[in-house]
């Protein structure tokens, strides 16, 4: 194993996927994807593009244009390399952090863009139909993962639901009782951990004894294995493999991927009151994108002037987004009383004749 | 028309609705070969087999939650939830998803679900079994509550929780599954989910209840009759939304209102319609508002809680303190 951290699982039985070391150096098997550069290339282009979407996002939240915001800075290659495994009519339960995979699946910038600036709209993806919005209480929405494989299964469909969780949440209840009735069911679900290190200020290591977090797996009779969240190659076949035998009616996995937020929790946290620089220097070394491009360039796959168009490809798509959120205007404040059900009740159409909202959506 | 009881009316509108619809499902704790703990789904899992008919592990917070993926993606699930002393576990799937979906996706996303779950004491129970907690329901916006008192209004408005379009709570009073048979037309016809049932007309006094505590009304009513005090008897059964045009009405009519529930006083529902008449028609009262209710004391265990229960003296004592009023 090389820099970044360590996978316990290697000395518990638990398998350990990594495929590239931070250097870039191949030291795994390359899964078959890989052997199509052109795949790979998007891969990295998904890093980027996630990368310019959260340093945009982060800037605007700082100068007052976007709410309270959750950047996913270093942990690019979970989220992207799960979501790149899925088929296109799976169903990703994301976490709040899940911007990459989010945008991998077809969620615009620009919806995420207004999700995150405060407009339910942003949440109406034109894309992926049926895939959820982000969870924000931490670690509830794994039963809804299994409400849908559920779903999938009792309709004898080839589909399966991926969801993403923190470290902090295998903490909580919900997600033990989710995992346990999906082994039960051997539903094709994934659970993938982005284990981050951090949950806001509580590290690793306090929020459970466990050595890995990819054993509570064991508990719930399911399978469960690590892999090195910084290396998108590797995620991407972990999360395939896991699905593979999920559609195969083998039953559901856990996957712990360790990466590390090399951000803050949030624009409202200020990781300095509880964590030194120095760890945090560290870990860049180890960060996603850098390992791939090293492999792409090494490979003569890629080079500065790819790289220069890139980032100007990127750059130029974030801005148009992000114009375009800003450019939208609020939702007429009846909207507010227009989704709370299908049909509205008149006690409620009464508080919005009082509030002095028409139904028809002027305000 | 067939006699049933309350929990068999449960039983019959569930299979009335699995047939007409194979979306329909039934999960919760024990409800496939036991037939539920009160066997309201008895005879489901012969009828329907063990894909429509789903026993959980023991978590309640992740029978709510499976119940909103499965919901989302079409299915019609119908959760039960052994006690409502364990449904607490299930608020907060259903404050902060279910209830929400709708609203959070600007209607791309749904969850047309059902959560039932009996309520309410008078059946020596062991602790936690007993409580009626309604208002917390009632208080999530999105979320609709339904607590029926007889046989077919059971059967009705179960039919229509589960044809609804978002997530309904269906809390069905214990004490009265069995407590009396009467005739229900098995034929698919549902309730409103919004209108108030006025059970016995009268001039002089509204009595507005639900759940149980119909039975001490309506008794509580035929013995005002016997003193030429003719009472009005409301039940509010779908109490989110809440249809107060006919509580107004009736109290426009009568002048005096007397609300009863088992829960506790503070911030137990009676509270609500007392703030709405009190807003809304106040000219028309000739004397307080009057709420017989539970203590705001634990449910007592069995030994003591028929003196937390209102009952008909109770009930009595509060007509007289309202039509004392001039």
């Amino acid at each position: 194993m090389q820099a970044g951290f360590a996978m316990p699982g290697w000395e518990r039985g638990i398998p350990s996927t990594q495929v590239l070391d931070s250097a870039g150096t191949v030291v795994g098997a390359m899964p078959e994807f890989a052997g199509d550069a052109a795949e790979l290339v998007r891969l990295y282009r998904a890093l980027v593009l996630t990368r310019t979407f959260d340093t945009k996002a982060v800037a605007l939240q700082r100068t007052g244009r976007l709410g309270t915001y959750a950047s996913s800075l270093g942990q690019e290659a979970v989220s992207v390399g799960a979501a790149a495994a899925m088929a296109p009519d799976d169903v990703f339960v994301p976490s709040f952090r899940e911007h990459g995979g989010q945008i991998w699946r077809g969620v615009t910038l620009k919806e995420l863009f207004l999700y995150w600036g405060g407009d339910e709209r942003g949440n109406d993806f034109a894309g992926p139909r049926e895939d959820f919005p982000v969870c924000v209480p931490v670690g509830s929405h794994p039963p809804h993962a299994v409400g849908v494989a559920l779903a999938f299964r009792l309709r004898g469909e080839k589909r399966a639901a991926v969801c993403v969780i923190g470290d902090g949440a295998t903490s909580k209840g919900d997600v033990a009782e989710a995992l346990n009735m999906a082994g039960v069911w051997k539903v094709p679900a994934v659970f993938v951990i982005n284990n981050n290190a951090w949950a806001i200020s509580v590290p690793r290591d306090k929020q459970s004894a466990a050595a890995t977090l990819a054993q509570k797996a064991a508990a719930a009779g399911i399978a469960g294995e690590q892999v090195d969240g910084n290396d998108v190659i590797a995620v991407r076949a972990v999360v395939e493999r896991a699905l593979a035998r999920a559609r195969q009616g083998l039953g559901p996995t856990l996957v712990e991927a360790l990466t590390y937020r090399l951000c803050d929790h949030t624009t409202a946290d200020d990781a300095s009151r509880y964590r030194d620089d120095a760890e945090v220097s560290r870990h860049w070394a180890a960060e996603p994108l850098l390992r791939l491009r090293h492999f792409l360039t090494n490979s003569g796959r890629w080079d500065k002037a790819r790289e220069d168009a890139l980032l100007r490809e990127c750059s130029s798509a974030v801005e148009q987004a992000a114009d375009a959120y800003l450019a939208t205007p609020p939702q007429p404040l009846s909207a507010n009383f227009d989704f709370v059900y299908a049909a509205k009740p008149s006690e409620l159409a009464e508080q919005q004749k009082l509030a002095g909202l028409s139904a028809e959506g002027a305000s | 028309m067939t006699e049933l009881s309350l929990v068999q009316a449960v039983n019959a509108a569930l299979r009335r609705a699995m047939d007409e619809d194979a979306r329909v499902l039934v999960l919760g704790e024990d409800v496939g070969i036991d037939g539920g703990v009160f066997r309201a789904t008895d005879g489901l899992l012969k009828a329907f087999g063990e894909r429509r008919v789903l026993d959980t592990p023991v978590a309640e917070a992740a029978i709510a939650g499976v119940s909103i993926g499965l919901a989302v993606q079409g299915f019609r699930p119908v959760a039960e939830i052994q006690f409502t002393g364990f449904a607490y576990a299930c608020i907060d799937q259903m404050i902060n998803h279910a209830s929400r979906l709708r609203s959070r996706t600007r209607g791309r996303l749904t969850c047309p679900m059902v959560l039932r779950a009996p309520a309410g004491g008078g059946i020596k129970a062991v602790e936690h079994h007993s409580e009626s907690p309604e208002a917390m329901f009632a208080h999530i916006p999105g979320i609709k509550l339904v607590m029926p008192s007889s046989p077919a209004r059971a059967y009705g408005l179960l039919l229509a929780a589960v044809r609804d379009p978002d997530p309904v709570v269906f809390l069905e009073p214990t004490r009265l599954y069995r407590a009396a048979r009467e005739d229900v037309a098995d034929d698919g016809t549902a309730l409103p989910l919004d209108r108030c049932f006025t059970l016995r007309p009268g001039r002089d006094i509204t009595i507005v209840a639900w759940g149980a505590m119909i039975k001490e009304s309506l008794e509580a009513a035929d013995q005002l009759a016997t003193e030429s005090i003719e009472a009005e008897v409301i039940d509010a059964a779908t109490l989110k939304p809440l249809d107060d045009a006919t509580i107004l009405a009736s109290v426009a009519r009568t002048g005096r209102l007397v609300i009863v529930h088992e829960a506790p006083m503070t911030c137990g529902y009676g509270a609500e319609i007392a703030a709405r008449v009190a807003a809304r028609g106040i000219a028309s009262l000739l004397a307080p508002i009057e709420r017989v209710t539970g203590y705001d004391t634990m449910m007592p265990y069995l030994r003591t809680e028929a003196h937390y229960m209102p009952n008909v003296p109770r009930i009595l004592a509060a007509v007289r303190r309202a039509m004392a009023y001039a």
